[in-house]
């Protein structure tokens, strides 16, 4: 009995950990984000770089703040790797790709091919 | 729909596996989940939100771009005070996960004023745009422009009037299982929120100006 008891602690605690996040968890995640979202803005408003350069690293720093938050508010981690919370986030993203590339790839050729001037069929 | 049912039934107490004995943690792990995939059919919604903005961000039809109406430094501060909101609701749920029940309120007030001053920012931010003549009726940019920022504003403002429906629960009946469920249901909401803000900031605003 007092070693199921044991066991039945260290769970709990295991399970809230992964569960509800710490203080530590929340302030190492926010830290992040607020970095994550100073650099773009700074670099969008200095003009540092060009356009092109900024759009990018914009891109790809909020794409990497939506994983900082995902895992440290939103607690997906490891232990949430085998859940059914983690298969229906799979399961959008892969939603999400088609419809977002889908639309701009097939808006972007109608407009490429279709326009009103290109239609003498050259 | 059997396949389903068996499969929550698994989720559930493969989570609770030697936790709680009791039928309390295997309903809030089934509301959650449940929660979770409304959350994720939201995600999709705003995708559709994103790819028609990202399509018609350049049919301006001779009105103003981006770069002319977006104040960068104003977003800034909507950016701010949604991000400190997401950190100080993650508060409100560590001292519930304490059984403190007033700091939760607390937090819980924080967050909310937080959220109030985002959704007035960005009222404010609209009325301005429509006074000047840019309303979503001026172009194809306009139009997708208010109504993924728009449809964001408003997912704000039922979290906001959620949380006020929660802080009474809380007052009359205090830390109860169900509105430690509800809670965490709302923390859910939240976050999300916020994670579809990252994604508004990044392809609309700073996209936007930097075009």
């Amino acid at each position: 009995m007092h070693g199921t008891h044991g066991t039945v602690a260290e769970t709990d605690h295991d399970h809230g950990g992964a569960d509800h996040g710490s203080l530590r968890s929340y302030i190492t995640g926010f830290t992040l984000s607020v970095l994550l979202t100073a650099i773009p803005f700074a670099l969008v408003m200095t003009h540092a770089l060009p356009a092109s350069e900024a759009i990018a690293i914009a891109l790809v720093l909020g794409v990497i703040q939506m994983v900082v938050h995902l895992v440290y508010f939103l607690h997906m981690n490891s232990a949430s790797s085998r859940s059914w919370n983690m298969a229906a986030l799979v399961f959008t993203l892969i939603i999400l790709g088609i419809v977002v590339v889908g639309s701009l790839w097939v808006m972007h050729n109608m407009n490429a091919n279709m326009m009103p001037g290109m239609m003498s069929g050259s | 729909m059997t396949t389903l049912a068996t499969a929550l039934e698994n989720t559930t107490s493969e989570a609770d596996l030697g936790a709680h004995a009791d039928g309390h943690h295997d309903t809030q792990s089934k509301v959650t989940l449940g929660f979770w995939i409304y959350l994720m059919s939201d995600c999709i919604l705003f995708a559709c939100l994103f790819a028609t903005f990202s399509v018609l961000r350049h049919s301006t039809f001779g009105g103003p771009d981006g770069r002319e109406i977006f104040d960068l430094p104003y977003v800034a501060v909507e950016t701010g005070c949604l991000l400190v909101s997401s950190f100080t609701y993650g508060l409100a749920m560590l001292a519930m996960n304490r059984g403190d029940r007033s700091w939760t309120m607390r937090w819980l007030v924080v967050t909310m004023l937080l959220g109030m001053t985002f959704v007035g920012m960005e009222i404010h931010e609209f009325a301005g745009l429509v006074a000047k003549g840019f309303g979503p009726d001026r172009s194809g940019f306009l139009s997708a422009f208010f109504t993924l920022v728009g449809t964001h504003g408003l997912h704000v403002t039922a979290g906001i009037i959620w949380m006020m429906v929660l802080m009474v629960h809380l007052m009359r009946r205090g830390l109860t299982e169900t509105n430690r469920t509800r809670l965490m249901c709302l923390s859910l909401f939240w976050h999300f929120l916020d994670v579809i803000w990252i994604g508004v900031f990044t392809v609309v605003y700073l996209m936007g100006v930097a075009h």
